[in-house]
């Protein structure tokens, strides 16, 4: 069979990073296409450059599409040419029915004025190709994430899709849904529909792809053809973690305390899905002076886990206790968090942890303004010796303290984010992905302030999609898979396999 | 991004000219209104600054003052008020009602109503800020309710007038406590009847405290190293605000003196200034309006404190709906009607962000004044009311233009 698209020594360079790097990949006609790899890899980058969100000219390389050289200026241009993605990030309006959206932008229509009639019977076809039995009128809202992919992929076949491309389909769907979609997937092979799929879950690309092509740091590292030797899930790991560990992560003393804070019979349910556990019975400790991560794939539950120990931030039904000190402690509300001595350090610091128009001082601050007046009244100059300590002390790169945050690198923003809860005087940091969008000097630093934490015997909770970083880091490691923390590994027995291998034999 | 790149962490030194471009939006308020008020002193021939006229001036921008104040807090928040106005009539209208129909003493009405106010607001607040209904619908409903009441309450008729005491909560000068020889001493001084001395010297006090604030300040910052305001613009700046403040108090002393309004205004201003600026509370509003979410992460009650900043707003709106009845000494259904939208006028001029987390209570004071100044002088110019609905309006837009391309320059 021929090749439908081969992309070419394909290479985009960010600002300070480079992103892809000489990527190839090449997908034939007809074949489900796997292309699998860790957070960050470069998966969703060379699918931005496949389908013309980075326009031609923006990297280099060559996309030959087709049999000719395709240089998509925007994802129109892609579309027209038949290549359809559906993100992660379902993107429907959830106020329209299922035939608004399914033609959504192709309006069915003539003279501007739309043709109802055909719009709905075009729709039924369609629903009936996918499976998904529900009438057009039904609004989107009203339905599952499973059948809201469902009609994302009734809206690619709409405009007579050749490459369909998908990105994570299953990681928000249940057991059954994740079979139905996998079967459609197989389906439209069958009328001819080339696809690729990204995913996580080996055993899916396993069962549905013809070849597997596994990106690590921004390259190619091998490509495996099902129809020659049958792929095993182990060469996959092997190919998707198996990077030098010369990382440099800051030497440190390991040496446990006594147990700080104890979570037990952790529960808590989706806020919206009233039916969808999120967490399920999480048990776990962080002793005085250790550094204890959670590893898990995007979707596994960890953010909503720190959320919900913080303040029940998220999520509803929470059940559970949580001891500081062998001692029970209220955190059903933020401030009763903060006052028991739990921070938590946001993976959104733009949306969560940042009030990005204020100062650097008053982002500082914000978190414990008791410390820093007396009867409610604001001491300014202490303010400003606090915020300038801790300016001195993480090394805040700013021209002073009264500098807007928004003018701030990433990398700075996070170190903000963290004075401000070190100022909170916390027993124990939850830190959700604390190096996320960072540059490597920035996140070399933030290591060094985490360990200089233990060292003064704070307990850390590190959460982190980067399994390098928390085998550099951390005394002990909780692998977290579907709402369930699934294992638990000192730092002398994990390895990524074996990380990798706790979350997708699951 | 060039910020985040500079290392040293020194204060770079700018020049007069980057500051004023980047402070342009504070002075640009205070010679806007320096600016309107020296046109309309030439074009009126003098009557804006008569001291008859600043008396009046006064008193007839107290009640949108006082509202603005409550209204900038709720705006900071991240909120709208839209029923202030329906609020302020029912009020006067509830203390027509209690004092001239029931024959309640006026100070116990005065309590009551100031009450009332502020349960009017918690009614809204609750369902904004624990119900997360949007406030402009909760108070767009809240405006329809109150104005029904009002004209229910008062039954259709205008309801008067109020004892003298009452009256002179809006039409009342503070006594001169020194004695008059001294007044009439001075009077030849400034070619005038007769002086009012406490007004004067409240002149000068005033005048003076704000300086030393601002010294104390500029000091303060000089020892972190932080001062980033030139030299002669501090100067500048406070010798223009002293001298004003100066100049206007000269001239209601040789007139009736200080109006009572014009105290409790003050009082009122510089207790708001002192609680938004200095105080937890006040920072949390403006973390709250900043980032809601990263208000609340990080401990702060944001429902609570949204169904204060309401709380506060009611009653504030009874206090102007107080001076309001006492100022024209009669309640009618009709009064407030549109008033609501003066007063947000006022705090979006002054500089406040629709979007929440920005403002101050000074900008809306200035921004109040400076739709007053306009009213005022194009009342006695006489200028049509349709001309001046058309020219506020444009006033409005242009400040809020040049808050945003100043914003956008800033990058």
């Amino acid at each position: 069979m021929s090749a439908l698209l081969e992309m070419r020594a394909i290479t985009k360079t960010f600002p300070g990073v480079k992103a892809l790097d000489e990527v190839n990949l090449t997908v034939r006609q007809g074949e489900i296409h796997a292309l699998v790899g860790e957070n960050g890899a470069g998966k969703s980058t060379l699918m931005k450059v496949l389908s013309g969100v980075y326009p031609a000219g923006s990297y280099d390389g060559e996309i030959h599409y087709d049999g000719a050289l395709a240089e998509f200026r925007d994802i129109s241009d892609s579309e027209k040419r038949g290549i359809i993605i559906i993100h992660q990030e379902l993107a429907l309006v959830p106020l329209l029915s299922i035939a608004e959206n399914v033609f959504l932008g192709n309006e069915n229509a003539r003279n501007g004025v739309i043709d109802w009639q055909g719009t709905f019977q075009r729709t039924e076809a369609l629903l009936r190709k996918v499976g998904l039995r529900e009438a057009p009128t039904t609004l989107v809202d009203k339905l599952g994430v499973g059948k809201q992919q469902l009609v994302e992929i009734a809206k690619a076949l709409s405009k007579e899709v050749r490459l369909l491309i998908l990105d994570e389909p299953t990681a928000a769907l249940s057991e059954a849904d994740s079979q139905a979609l996998l079967d459609l997937m197989l389906e439209l092979k069958a009328q001819g529909v080339t696809s690729i799929i990204i995913s996580h879950k080996l055993n899916e690309v396993r069962r549905v792809a013809d070849s597997v092509t596994v990106i690590r740091d921004g390259s190619t590292v091998s490509t495996m053809d099902a129809r020659s030797q049958p792929i095993t899930e182990a060469a996959i790991v092997r190919d998707m973690v198996g990077r030098d560990m010369a990382h440099r992560y800051p030497e440190r003393q390991r040496r446990a305390g006594e147990v700080l804070m104890e979570v037990s019979d952790w529960n808590v349910w989706h806020p919206e899905h009233v039916d969808r556990q999120v967490i399920r019975s999480a048990s776990l400790h962080v002793c005085a002076g250790e550094v204890v991560g959670i590893a898990g794939l995007m979707g596994a539950g960890r953010t909503e886990l720190a959320m919900s120990l913080f303040g029940r931030s998220w999520g509803r039904n929470v059940s559970g206790t949580v001891k500081i000190r062998g001692k029970e402690v209220d955190v059903s509300k933020v401030d009763r968090a903060i006052d028991a001595g739990l921070a938590y350090v946001t993976e959104d610091r733009k949306s969560l942890g940042l009030i990005l128009e204020e100062t650097i001082q008053r982002n500082v601050t914000l978190a414990n303004l008791q410390g820093v007046s007396s009867g409610g009244v604001l001491n300014e100059n202490a303010e400003t010796e606090v915020s300038e300590k801790y300016r001195r002390a993480m090394n805040i790169r700013t021209p002073s303290v009264f500098q807007k945050v928004m003018n701030l690198s990433g990398g700075n923003q996070q170190k903000v984010v963290l004075s401000k809860w070190l100022f909170a005087g916390p027993e124990v940091l939850i830190l959700d992905e604390p190096t996320r969008g960072i540059d490597v000097g920035a996140k070399f630093e933030i290591y060094g302030i985490i360990n200089e934490l233990s060292a003064q015997g704070k307990g850390v909770l590190m959460i982190s999609s980067e399994m390098p970083e928390l085998l550099g880091m951390c005394d002990r490691i909780y692998v977290m898979n579907e709402g369930a923390l699934v294992g638990e590994l000192t730092a002398a027995e994990a390895s990524q396999e074996r990380i990798m291998s706790l979350i997708v034999t699951e | 991004m060039a910020l985040a790149e500079q290392t040293g962490g020194e204060t770079a030194t700018k020049s007069v000219g980057d500051y004023l471009l980047s402070h342009l939006r504070e002075y640009g308020l205070l010679f806007a209104l320096i600016a309107i008020m020296v046109f309309f002193q030439i074009v009126t021939g003098g009557t804006l600054l008569r001291p008859v006229n600043i008396t009046n001036l006064l008193l007839q921008n107290s009640y949108i003052i006082i509202m603005a104040l409550g209204m900038l807090i709720v705006i900071v928040s991240g909120n709208i008020d839209l029923s202030v106005g329906s609020v302020m009539g029912f009020i006067g209208a509830l203390a027509a009602v209690l004092i001239v129909n029931m024959g309640l003493p006026w100070l116990l009405t005065i309590l009551i109503c100031l009450v009332v106010g502020g349960l009017i607001g918690a009614a809204q607040g609750y369902w904004v800020a624990y119900w997360k209904i949007p406030s402009f619908i909760v108070t767009l409903a809240g405006m329809l309710v109150f104005r029904g009441l009002s004209l229910w309450l008062l039954e259709g008729q205008s309801v008067g007038p109020f004892p003298r005491e009452f009256q002179t909560i809006a039409n009342g000068f503070v006594p001169d406590i020194f004695p008059a020889a001294i007044g009439q001493a001075l009077a030849p001084v400034f070619d005038a009847r007769q002086v009012n001395v406490l007004a004067l010297i409240t002149g000068i006090a005033a005048a003076a405290i704000i300086v030393w604030g601002g010294m104390r300040k500029r000091a303060r910052n000089k020892a972190y190293g932080v001062v980033d305001e030139p030299r002669s613009f501090f100067i500048a700046r406070n010798v223009i605000i002293g001298a004003a403040l100066i100049f206007i108090m000269y001239k209601l002393s040789t007139f009736r003196g200080l109006p009572n309004v014009l105290i409790t205004m003050g009082v009122l201003t510089i207790i708001y200034a002192f609680l938004t600026e200095r105080t937890v509370t006040g920072r949390r509003i403006y973390a709250l309006g900043g980032n809601q979410k990263a208000a609340k992460l990080s401990g702060i009650k944001t429902e609570r404190l949204t169904f204060l900043a309401f709380v506060n707003m009611g009653i504030l709106a009874a206090a102007a709906g107080l001076v309001f009845a006492a100022r024209l000494n009669t309640a009618t259904p009709k009064a407030g009607f549109s008033l609501e939208l003066d007063v947000i006028a006022a705090v979006f001029i002054g500089g406040a962000s629709m979007s929440g987390g920005v403002g101050k209570i000074v900008g809306a004071v200035v921004g109040a004044f400076l739709m007053g100044v306009l009213n005022n002088g194009m009342s006695i110019m006489g200028i049509g009311i349709d001309y001046q609905q058309m020219i506020k309006g444009l006033v409005l837009l242009a400040a809020v233009i040049f808050d945003v391309y100043n914003k956008s320059k800033q990058g």
